[in-house]
């Protein structure tokens, strides 16, 4: 099995996959605590549709690199929603619920309409489910991937103690000055970058998951912010290789393969929260 | 000296929550109670006073550098996993410079911590405290925030009488140390320890306690919630 191992890890695209896949699974992770914490683990859900419907959109329009479609009206979406649900223009829920379904209703549609190529439901199900789309990027893809990772992990570093004080006391905040309406859209573009990343990694339907378990694993465990911060980043780290190396030795779909693995960590974690 | 004043202050969000215009002045080493049945405006007030919510007209002046806010508790904080450093660090937020946290920050959340008697709750998580230790937390949380001024929401919501009448004494100690406090309450009991009364609602009243159990608003509201 390590002989395997070795042999597919000299293919570059095989490290490539590897790299970004654990970037990406690290920003999810870095993001998820506050995201569960401020009650938006939907937003990231409804988002991933948007980033459907934008895909849809520029395979019809026939563009190649699709990111600089799909990024900015992710982030347009991201910024929207978080304004719309503080107005309480619509309620938070029901508006990620209208947005998403139908970006995805669109979204289908346009493909059908417009079709790219004679395989309209391997696309969709690329798109939705991740497929083998991490072990075809491309080598700008990769690079880009990249720079955005690293950003994100700079930013949130940057950042830490007003992330902190921004969603564990928002008018408190406020009363102390700090600007919060920056900080969450600030969030708002960062989830949106981070998704636009991961639907590479386990496509638009699973990458909740990437969010959500990490921060949810941790805090079964532990009880400071910068504890559960930390091992949400290790938890993403160490389960995300796992689910990455299993599917490409044992040829499952990357994205859910690496969730189930995600599952597994989690339920390793409930079990522990219960013993200690 | 005046440390926070209002004139013709109209709070309120589309529409006025007070019958009339706001003016009053809270001078340095005062105790204030601000009194109202629900509804009557006194969180509205407490924003406007904040800077969280702009004043339909008027306006608020601040002689000091930042007010010490004690919050009512969020639902978000019943499952957030923070250590009560972190929580009590996180009031040096506008000290802050550059990225970390500074020594005197450290220091000045420690001092907080001290004073407040919370060194042994310190690494412990804020969410499994009681609520009188989760109140103290956040009261250190305030001291960090500002030296002069407190404003205190609620502080003995859903606290029994034992750890109510603590707090109060708590709140009471720093006010003999000098501290300005504003606190909104509904609790009657919290009248003993106050030196002026602004009251909200159809009538309203603003200045010194005793003025305020003789006149004829105080007596019917006191009377009323006896």
């Amino acid at each position: 099995m390590i002989s395997q191992l070795q042999t597919y890890l000299s293919y570059p695209f095989v490290r490539y996959a590897l790299i970004t896949g654990i970037l990406i699974a690290l920003c999810s992770s870095l993001l998820g605590v506050t995201l569960v914490l401020k009650r938006f683990s939907f937003i990231g859900d409804g988002l991933s549709h948007v980033a459907f419907g934008a895909i849809a959109i520029a395979s019809a329009l026939d563009i190649r690199s699709n990111m600089y479609i799909v990024l900015p009206i992710t982030i347009l979406a991201a910024v929207l929603l978080l304004r719309g649900s503080k107005q309480k223009l619509l309620k938070g829920d029901a508006a990620i619920a209208v947005i998403s379904v139908s970006a995805l209703a669109l979204g289908y549609l346009i493909l059908n309409i417009w079709p790219s190529s004679s395989n309209i439901t391997g696309d969709v199900c690329t798109t939705l489910f991740g497929s083998t789309s991490i072990l075809t990027l491309s080598k700008s893809e990769v690079g880009l991937s990249i720079v955005l990772s690293l950003a994100v992990v700079l930013l949130y570093v940057f950042c830490y103690h007003k992330i902190f004080a921004v969603t564990f006391d928002e008018d408190f905040a406020k009363a102390c000055g700090t600007n919060t309406e920056a900080y969450d859209t600030l969030i708002a573009v960062v989830i949106a970058v981070i998704i636009v990343l991961a639907m590479k990694l386990v496509g638009s339907l699973l990458i909740s998951a990437l969010i959500i378990f990490p921060a949810l694993s941790a805090m079964r465990l532990f009880k400071s912010f910068k504890a559960v911060t930390v091992f949400s980043v290790i938890f993403a780290l160490v389960f995300t290789t796992l689910g990455l190396l299993a599917a490409i030795l044992i040829g499952t779909p990357v994205g859910s393969t690496i969730v189930a693995a995600d599952i597994l960590g989690f339920l390793l974690c409930v079990l522990g929260g219960k013993i200690l | 000296m005046n440390i926070l004043s209002t004139t013709d202050l109209l709070p309120g969000y589309h529409q006025a929550v007070l019958p009339e215009a706001l003016s009053f002045t809270v001078q340095e080493k005062e105790y204030w109670c601000i009194l109202g049945e629900n509804g009557a405006g006194k969180s509205t007030l407490l924003k406007t006073l904040l800077g969280l919510q702009r004043p339909l007209s008027g306006k608020v002046t601040l002689n000091t550098k930042g007010i010490g806010y004690l919050p009512q508790q969020t639902p978000i904080q019943m499952d957030f996993p923070a250590s009560v450093k972190e929580v009590v660090l996180s009031g040096c937020q506008a000290r802050q410079k550059g990225f970390a946290y500074r020594k005197e920050e450290k220091d000045r959340a420690d001092a907080a911590i001290q004073k407040l008697g919370l060194n042994d709750l310190q690494k412990r998580c804020f969410r499994e405290l009681s609520g009188g230790q989760q109140q103290r937390v956040l009261l250190a949380r305030a001291l960090c925030a500002a030296d002069r001024l407190l404003l205190v929401d609620e502080p003995v919501a859903g606290l029994d009488p034992k750890v109510s009448e603590e707090l109060y004494e708590l709140l009471n100690s720093l006010h003999q140390e000098g501290m300005t406090i504003l606190m909104v309450t509904h609790d009657l009991n919290a009248l003993k320890y106050c030196d002026h009364v602004l009251q909200l609602g159809q009538e309203i009243f603003a200045g010194k306690k005793e003025d305020y159990l003789h006149s004829t608003a105080g007596q019917r509201y006191t009377e009323a919630h006896v």
